[in-house]
């Protein structure tokens, strides 16, 4: 079904699209919100820009951008995916537990904000570019990747990436050893095996956005991960 | 009415702006329709709009908007007027009935030129004893509000959603180089007429989405200099604050934005010697005019506007340029109403001013 977005609003388009049972193009997308919330098992093409909130919820439905999308992707998302061909806002992926959020471009601030993992569910946020500050910030599992190919000359990330870590990996694909992290956490250039872990979703991502995965995977890769013994000791109060 | 500590609306705003940089008139019709994408985050308490160079012939005079309660304080605001002004023209500001719009005070424009005489005698330059005048009536005057203040620009600014505010006062009826915009949701004081946004002073306006949590530090070192806070919002202080450091101390805009957006002291360590100099000089000499909390805010000057994000970036706000145009809005999807096709739309880091200014002479 091809929906005309622009008659409509928030919740008449969702309702548009809760109650079609098959595949769905958005066109002339601008601003409507909460886009594929909670979905289980359709498939959106969103054509424009979708507004805040596009995929909160998602719950196993697929979601292609052909645009920017704007703050608050994929808030507490549980599955599915979201790709998106542009740049994504701030808050991107906040609380996500499981499914994949892919963006060609750059990502705001405080992407993957406290996303986290549990048993089988592994969250993982791609970013083509570069992300804005507190990058995976109080991250408390899965797994964020950053390949830094944006071209505007900006570093990979902003200022104060991991604070608040206490789970999960973040993946910097750049050899700026410039970048302040927090004592809490620590950073080693990734190994084989740890390469490995990402690839499948690296050549995903390369295959999505038409890049070549071998020249993404060859690139050197900072791994970020939290300090285990205790980190957040005595930050306010003995504990 | 009920106001501040009478009545708290438990919770968001939309800010958006465009302007000309060879000084190109446009309608305000397309700065009303921009808010429309971002009808969620007002809640019906407030919209209002602020432009300039609408007042070309007049642009000489003190171009002063007003909200009256009654007729008996606009006699009597008036009569204090023409103690020090001659009043150019007075009229009431042409509005269009509509049923979203209700419980209007009266809404009054007066083109005014002040004495000389009476500028000589106050021993004062002619905008501080405008910017005077304004308190004076804000504080004193029961009833009446000066809205705007400035020179070719006026405020426009309601309790409603900002897209029939916009309606309300046949803003596509006026001309302008640059307009900004808010859509309200008053967070914790009450949705009234001088509540909504833009606050003015001068030529300065200020829309802003976010809640100040340094408010009262603010409030107390600005009422030090003159000011007053009257409007029963948080707001109205930065307006104060960018008259007090632009007109006042000399600063120029980037320097405003590190007054109230100052870098944490972590990062001004990693600067230059010289910035880290000039750095600490602000943040030590104005520390009380930091703004801490969230904030987007777009200050809009004779000439030229300025967006800014608090230092965290607590606020989304996106930036795009297309020929002559910049435009500045809480979300994307705003500015995509504005220019449709418009490419590079970036999103600036927190504390990081996006300064916008009309070439000389072409305004």
């Amino acid at each position: 079904m091809i929906i005309d977005a622009t008659q409509y609003n928030n919740e008449d388009l969702n309702d548009k699209i809760r109650n079609c049972d098959c595949e769905i193009r958005i066109d002339n997308c601008l601003g409507q919100r909460f886009i594929g919330a909670g979905l289980t098992s359709k498939s959106i093409t969103v054509n424009g820009t979708p507004g805040n909130a596009l995929g909160a919820y998602l719950n196993g439905a697929q979601i292609v951008v052909n645009g920017n999308a704007q703050d608050a992707v994929g808030d507490t998302m549980n599955e599915g995916n979201i790709f998106i061909h542009g740049n994504t806002g701030d808050a991107a992926g906040y609380a996500m537990r499981g499914g994949k959020i892919y963006v060609k471009g750059n990502a705001g601030y405080r992407a993957g904000i406290h996303m986290k993992a549990y048993k089988q569910k592994l969250p993982v946020m791609i970013i083509g570019g570069r992300c804005g500050s507190f990058l995976g910030e109080y991250l408390a599992g899965g797994i964020i990747i950053v390949l830094g190919m944006n071209k505007d000359g900006k570093r990979i990330v902003g200022n104060f990436p991991c604070t608040g870590m206490h789970g999960g990996k973040v993946f910097l694909r750049t050899d700026d050893d410039t970048i302040d992290f927090p004592s809490q956490v620590n950073v080693h250039t990734a190994d084989s095996e740890e390469i490995k872990e990402i690839a499948p979703y690296v050549e995903e991502f390369c295959k999505v956005f038409g890049k070549d995965s071998k020249e993404v995977l060859g690139g050197h890769f900072a791994v970020v991960t939290p300090n285990s013994a205790n980190p957040y000791k005595q930050m306010y109060v003995e504990n | 009415m009920q106001l501040e500590g009478q009545i708290r609306i438990p919770s968001g705003c939309a800010i958006a702006a465009v302007i000309s940089k060879e000084g190109k008139k446009m309608s305000g019709k397309s700065i009303v329709d921009s808010m429309v994408p971002m009808h969620e985050r007002s809640n019906g308490l407030g919209g209002g709009f602020a432009g300039y160079g609408i007042y070309p012939e007049y642009k000489d005079f003190y171009a002063f908007h007003f909200f009256f309660n009654n007729k008996i304080v606009q006699k009597e605001c008036e009569q204090y007027l023409k103690e020090s002004y001659e009043i150019v023209k007075a009229q009431p500001i042409p509005v269009r009935k509509i049923p979203a719009i209700v419980d209007e005070p009266i809404i009054y424009r007066y083109f005014l030129a002040p004495l000389r005489s009476a500028v000589a005698d106050a021993q004062l330059d002619e905008r501080e004893f405008v910017a005077r005048t304004v308190m004076h009536i804000n504080i004193h005057i029961k009833g009446a509000y000066v809205v705007s203040s400035g020179k070719n620009m006026g405020v426009f600014k309601a309790v409603g959603f900002p897209e029939d505010v916009g309606k309300f006062y046949r803003l596509d009826e006026y001309e302008g180089y640059s307009w900004t915009a808010h859509g309200r949701y008053p967070t914790n004081t009450p949705g009234w007429w001088g509540g909504a946004h833009p606050f003015a002073l001068l030529d300065y306006t200020i829309v802003h989405n976010g809640e100040i949590s340094s408010y009262d530090a603010n409030r107390r070192f600005i009422e030090m200099y003159g000011y007053k806070c009257t409007l029963q919002t948080d707001t109205e202080v930065i307006t104060y604050i960018a008259d007090y450091l632009l007109r006042k101390q000399g600063l120029t805009l980037d320097e405003l934005a590190s007054v109230i957006a100052a870098p944490f002291w972590s990062t001004i360590a990693k600067k230059s010697p010289e910035e880290k100099q000039k750095l600490t000089y602000l943040r030590t000499v104005y520390s009380g005019l930091l703004v801490t909390g969230p904030f987007s805010i777009v200050l809009g000057f004779d000439g030229g506007l300025m967006a800014l994000n608090d230092r965290l970036k607590l606020r989304s706000m996106v930036v795009a340029e297309k020929d002559d145009k910049v435009y500045i809005a809480s979300e994307e999807a705003a500015i995509r109403v504005m220019a449709p096709n418009v490419e590079d739309v970036y999103a600036p880091e927190g504390g990081e001013p996006v300064i916008v200014k009309v070439q000389e002479s072409k305004y």
